[in-house]
């Protein structure tokens, strides 16, 4: 059990059933890493494991089946809630999530995004947003802030040519009938002692996680969107992408609960 | 008349006899000239004629449909979209993905005319799209052409047989004519008999999981699949080729046409054989695989003439010189932008060819 700011959290540790014994692909610092644990970890207390169905999209999380050690569906780019409502709809006892990026969910599956939220569909979408094209090699995303190089942008994205960031969190409960929707600050944050970092992040993602699982349970429609870091596009070092995100991206993509029709969040 | 005969639309009998082949879920986006396919299925959706027919949607574009039908497919239910021309082309990716994956899915393309937004006249210009599998990585879809509203009633049981038998994608590639003609027709008896689900993603048993993916970043691996997928397809070009001959024997000069100008053809050879000119029909059922095996057939009898009929520029043409490889004469007839030929023009262009 770990205490923060008077919550206490339950960890786990060690191998899960939920997670395959291969390591990942993902690089060093990169929060996709901490997100699939939290998943396997939620997935096995809940004991889903044997109706869960992972819908893999294309980005970083494409080779997520080779890491969870559930059923999995592949998805073309930004198709995963399409897929996942035919699921659904065939086998309503299954439970469907899908581990997205930012383009995938935000630019290319925007549609398929928008649809499945304004349906309501039962479904458990988690955004990876790293504010860049990850696997693809350091394009601009939706989520690029203004200013920031990319290989698309390479003198900064310029508001006038390409338009603000898509706030995918504020978008998705713009509609009636997502029962959750929930943005966590993912990276751990740097702290003035050089030795040590928050990780909050990673504990409040660990409740969304199961949250998110546990309003699709009852028929809902959950989003969480992970501000996360992407030190490799980015071209920093691990600990300046953590703290970049802590400067920028944070007060860009704000920490919140935009929705909790269940009111989980104050059991 | 038996009681058993209905007067109906070639997309309603469409929609009925998915249903009656047991559909369990169906996904679309209107686009004419196959709304009726959705309309029908809405109007059935739930109301209890139909129990297995448990998941019906409208999708907000021909992408979220196809996408749809994967999800469904995955779970080993019988999914089922129907579209056209410009929606068949949006529909590409996903019968990519259920291609490379192995989902059985059944697409029904009543095809329209000309490229781009063309009109709503019957062509058969979706032929190479649809037989060459359309989309991206060289994969093939069985393609099934009805010719008669009986048909699109009983081929989507055919398209959902062979779709699990072999886990691939099934197009039924019909026309805006077959779809919008109404005849009478006898729904089919179908067998209710359950197809193998056991590679379906619906949870993991143990140490027994399913992963559906068409995704295989080792080289080798990707050789492997891509080897294992035309393995298959060669299976089904040695097992599953559908044609059907009308006065072949003694043909000198035989028609091939397939869909709604294999009816042309009918009357045209009905008309010819009446004054002794000895021309026959050859249909192709299954567009893909092309039935090679009865234009060899034709060749072995002595077939020296071939006249394609179609509604195109050429398409299919192709595929019986192919088949014919050098060994006998092959004329193209060809009519597009909605218009079809007239039984006269096929008579004169046939006798013509009659040495």
């Amino acid at each position: 059990m770990i205490e923060n700011e008077g919550t206490l959290y339950e960890t786990k540790l060690g191998p899960l059933p939920t997670l395959t014994s291969k390591p990942t692909h993902y690089c060093a610092g990169c929060e996709h890493g901490t997100l699939t644990h939290l998943i396997a970890s939620a997935l096995q207390d809940l004991g889903v494991r044997e109706r869960a169905v992972l819908v893999n999209s294309v980005g970083c999380s494409v080779l997520a089946p080779d890491y969870l050690n559930v059923d999995a569906v592949e998805a073309p780019h930004g198709r995963a809630p399409a897929v996942m409502a035919g699921i659904k709809r065939a086998r309503p006892d299954l439970l469907v999530f899908s581990i997205q990026g930012d383009g995938d969910a935000a630019s290319i599956g925007l549609l398929e995004l928008m649809y499945a939220a304004n349906r309501g569909d039962p479904m458990t979408i988690f955004l990876v947003n790293n504010a860049t094209y990850g696997m693809t090699g350091g394009q601009m995303a939706p989520t690029t802030p203004i200013g920031m190089v990319t290989t698309t942008t390479p003198r900064g994205r310029d508001l006038a040519l390409t338009g603000p960031p898509i706030d995918a969190s504020k978008l998705v409960a713009s509609f009636e009938r997502p029962a959750y929707v929930r943005r966590v600050f993912l990276p751990v944050t740097p702290t003035p002692s050089t030795e040590f970092f928050n990780a909050r992040g990673a504990l409040e993602g660990a409740l969304a996680v199961r949250h998110a699982f546990e309003v699709q349970e009852r028929g809902g429609f959950a989003f969480v969107e992970f501000v996360s870091t992407c030190s490799v596009n980015w071209k920093m070092s691990v600990l300046d992408s953590k703290r970049y995100a802590a400067r920028v991206l944070a007060p860009l993509f704000p920490e919140g609960v935009l929705r909790d029709r269940f009111l989980l969040e104050s059991a | 008349m038996s009681d058993d005969r209905e007067f109906l639309k070639g997309n309603e009998a469409l929609a009925y006899g998915a249903l009656h082949a047991g559909l369990n879920a169906f996904y679309g986006y209107p686009i004419t000239p196959s709304s009726e396919i959705p309309e029908t299925l809405a109007t059935e959706f739930g109301q209890g004629n139909f129990p297995e027919f448990r998941s019906f949607l409208q999708a907000a574009s021909e992408l979220e449909a196809i996408n749809m039908v994967n999800g469904s497919a995955a779970t080993g239910a019988k999914t089922m979209t129907a579209t056209s021309g410009p929606g068949f082309s949006l529909k590409q990716e996903g019968i990519s993905y259920a291609a490379g994956i192995g989902l059985p899915i059944l697409v029904v393309n009543v095809n329209r005319a000309g490229p781009g937004l063309g009109n709503l006249g019957p062509e058969q210009s979706d032929y190479f799209q649809a037989t060459r599998g359309g989309g991206h990585g060289g994969y093939r879809a069985i393609v099934l052409a009805p010719d008669s509203v009986q048909e699109m009633a009983a081929f989507p049981s055919l398209g959902f047989s062979l779709a699990f038998r072999y886990r691939t994608p099934v197009v039924i590639l019909a026309d805006a004519f077959l779809g919008q003609l109404k005849e009478d027709l006898v729904f089919p008896q179908v067998s209710t008999s359950s197809f193998d689900t056991s590679w379906a993603a619906t949870g993991a048993r143990g140490d027994q999981r399913h992963v559906l993916a068409s995704l295989h970043l080792e080289l080798d691996d990707q050789s492997l699949a891509t080897h294992k997928l035309h393995a298959k397809y060669a299976e089904i070009a040695r097992q599953e080729q559908r044609y059907e001959e009308l006065e072949s024997d003694g043909a000198q000069v035989v028609i091939v046409a397939y869909g709604i100008c294999a009816r042309l053809a009918r009357r045209a050879v009905r008309s010819l054989r009446a004054r002794s000119v000895p021309v026959g029909l050859f249909r192709p059922i299954t567009l893909s695989p092309f039935p090679n095996q009865g234009i060899e057939k034709l060749i072995g009898q002595g077939v020296r003439n071939f006249l394609v009929v179609e509604l195109n520029m050429g398409q299919m043409v192709q595929d019986v010189r192919l088949a014919v490889n050098g060994r006998a004469q092959v004329s193209s007839l060809g009519q597009v932008g909605g218009l079809i030929p007239g039984t006269e023009e096929l008579v004169r262009a046939a006798e013509a060819m009659v040495g």
